[in-house]
């Protein structure tokens, strides 16, 4: 048998049931436009989430309090005293800066506006653990964090929303809880998403958050303290450094956990991977579950088909068809059923993802959608082999027909 | 009696269909035997097994007892796809419905046979041979419901003859039409064993149709009541 002809044959016998076919269609193509777009979508999340943690860059550990992998008997805090430890260790040279931070959720409001957000709280340092650069102004100096200077530095994006622009603003005042600051600088901004966003902070000096804005049961805890090294390369030689440090400093004995944790970027990464790749299983399970009902839709209309013709298939047999010719001819009918669904689906699933892409971005997060060549391959092989696999059966029926049976069928 | 010069030869021919408990006795031990190039009728009142004796020697169905041989082949020592190469290569079949694939047209029907028998090459110029042989070459994209009983009858004979087989079976070919396109038909089928000397067998009620034959057998009860040789 001919192939081409085989599928001429197979699309007029389609074409004969032209709204049937189109529902069938419609089912694999809501399956496949599902597995494409949340596929892509839950891939985009994992994308963003995972470049905004190396945007921290490789060379930041966060040390934070309290250990969640073992009892601790007598935890205590992480303390301003502790940052200065590590920042005064001359034993450690792997470490470049420390930066303790408070941070406390707020009101921050400039004239009639007026914003909720979480202030952080920090050193000079911070600007360069961070890699702060700034637009205007200079960032919190030590002699402001050991004045308590009510002295603010703002993100360009807070800038905006609270003084509607980002220049030209130094020397203005803002109020934190209700106290009057003044602002002596704005970072450069360095774009972010709704997570996380560098650009919408808000800091001030350390001593100035401990004092001024409320405080839990301990005024000496900080929230965490991060610190950079030289050298990404070191930062395993630094952690071990700054466990002994710490250990030292809240005597921990030997053989005792902890009581803090320290985590660097690849340890961020490796949370973050393992809930994105579940994210994108949940997603990718839930477009695998529409396009099995598509197929089941396949299957289902493929044995109404055959039914139908079973005359059609008596004769074929009479004129000399083989079991396999048969078999071929309504594989070949369900094959393209599923194919041509799983060409649209591909297409559809590519323009919603884009589309929720571009929601994302107009609501502030970039999500990067990747259509990939690996989920379009995965769709056109999946979606063949729903055909095949819901086709095989009724194909197969057909096939099996008996010569007489078929022929005599009503 | 040499075996070998006879097309057909069936031997205690039996087919029981099995209703649940009843036992339907449709053949009851039938033998003949059919010499190439014969003309052979086969008569008999409804439900006598003239359909089950014709369905057996066209490989559509297997006997429940007796041997069937077609040109000296044991048919029940065939598997599946062989059966269906026999069906292909030595047997055309004409029905009293036509049975004509109904959204194709009178060329694609009669291509049919040639695309199961792996012809590629010529298979639209054959099947164009066959259906102007037929007297349907200004008909040939025609679909079969732009076209006559007699004609869908004919495209129909087109698709027997094709492939050149050694036997054409008819089964009532002329049952649904009237009379005159019945004669066609019936002389479409004659001049075809005359100039090929295709092997005939013929079902029918007509007596007359029956008439054109060498030889009539009549069923009764699924035997062979008489034998009639004609000339
Ligand atoms: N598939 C079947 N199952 C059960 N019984 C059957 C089957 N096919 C045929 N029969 C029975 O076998 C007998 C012979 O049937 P057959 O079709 O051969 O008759 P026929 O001579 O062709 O009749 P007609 O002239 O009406 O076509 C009938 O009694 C019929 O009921
Ligand atoms: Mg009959």
């Amino acid at each position: 048998m001919n192939f081409f002809l085989n599928i001429k044959e197979a699309l007029q016998s389609l074409n004969a049931n032209k709204m049937r076919s189109l529902l069938t269609i419609l089912g694999i193509v809501i399956g496949v436009a599902s597995v494409i777009a949340l596929l892509s979508i839950g891939e985009g999340a994992g994308n963003t989430i995972t470049g905004e943690i190396e945007s921290i860059g490789t060379n930041v550990i966060y040390i934070l309090n309290g250990n969640d992998d073992e009892e601790i008997s007598n935890p205590k805090d992480l303390t301003l005293q502790d940052a200065e430890t590590l920042a005064s260790s001359t034993r450690s040279n792997e470490i470049a800066y420390v930066a303790p931070v408070v941070s406390r959720g707020i009101d921050i409001s400039h004239q009639d506006n007026s914003v909720e957000t979480s202030v952080l709280g920090s050193t000079a340092d911070y600007q360069f653990v961070q890699n702060l650069t700034m637009a205007e102004g200079s960032f919190i100096t030590n002699g402001q964090v050991e004045g308590r200077s009510a002295v603010v530095v703002l993100g360009p994006d807070m800038a905006q929303n609270l003084l509607g622009r980002s220049t030209g603003i130094v020397g203005n005042t803002v109020r934190i809880g209700g106290y009057p600051y003044r602002i002596i600088g704005v970072t450069e901004a360095k774009g972010g998403s709704a997570f996380n966003n560098p650009d919408a902070n808000v800091y001030i000096p350390i001593s100035t958050a401990q004092a001024r804005l409320p405080r839990g049961s301990s005024p000496n805890r900080v929230q965490y303290i991060l610190v950079s090294v030289e050298d990404a390369e070191d930062a395993d030689a630094a952690i071990i450094e700054i466990t002994d440090i710490l250990r030292r400093a809240h005597r921990i004995p030997p053989r005792s956990p902890d009581d803090f944790t320290i985590l660097n970027q690849q340890d961020f990464l490796a949370v973050a991977e393992s809930i994105t790749s579940v994210l994108t299983i949940f997603l990718g399970g839930i477009g695998a579950i529409s396009l099995l009902v598509g197929g089941i839709g396949i299957m289902n209309i493929m044995l109404v088909s055959v039914t139908e013709r079973t005359r059609e298939i008596g004769l074929r047999k009479a004129l000399g068809a083989r079991k396999k010719d048969i078999l071929l001819q309504f594989l070949t009918e369900s094959v393209l059923l599923s194919m041509i669904g799983g060409i649209i689906g591909i297409t559809l699933g590519w323009v919603i993802s884009i589309v929720v892409s571009q929601i994302a971005i107009r609501s502030g997060t970039m999500l990067d959608i990747s259509v990939t060549l690996n989920s379009v391959l995965l769709a056109t092989l999946f979606s063949a082999g729903v055909g095949i696999f819901f086709g095989y059966y009724p194909a197969n029926r057909a096939a099996s027909l008996e010569p007489v049976e078929a022929l005599r069928y009503e | 009696m040499n075996k070998q010069k006879d097309v057909i030869r069936v031997e205690n021919l039996t087919k029981v269909y099995q209703m649940g408990e009843i036992e339907v006795h449709a053949l009851r031990g039938v033998s003949f035997n059919v010499k190439p190039g014969e003309v052979l009728s086969i008569m008999g009142p409804s439900g006598s097994g003239k359909s089950t004796l014709m369905n057996m020697i066209g490989c559509l169905d297997v006997p429940t007892e007796g041997d069937y041989y077609l040109e000296g082949e044991l048919v029940s020592s065939l598997d599946d796809d062989q059966l269906a190469l026999v069906r292909n290569r030595k047997i055309g079949f004409v029905f009293q419905t036509f049975n004509l694939l109904p959204r194709a047209t009178a060329l694609a029907n009669v291509e049919l046979p040639l695309r199961y028998a792996g012809k590629n090459g010529d298979r639209k110029q054959l099947a164009k041979e066959a259906l102007e042989a037929v007297g349907l070459g200004d008909r040939i994209y025609h679909q079969p419901n732009e076209l006559s009983g007699g004609q869908q009858q004919r495209v129909a004979i087109a698709r027997a003859l094709v492939n050149e087989p050694a036997i054409i079976l008819a089964d009532e070919p002329t049952g649904n039409l009237d009379s005159v396109s019945g004669e066609e038909i019936m002389n479409l089928l004659l001049s075809l064993n005359k100039t090929k000397g295709t092997t005939l067998l013929i079902v029918t009620h007509d007596p007359e149709v029956a008439a054109l034959a060498q030889r009539i057998i009549h069923l009764r009860d699924g035997m062979i009541e008489r034998e009639e040789v004609l000339r």
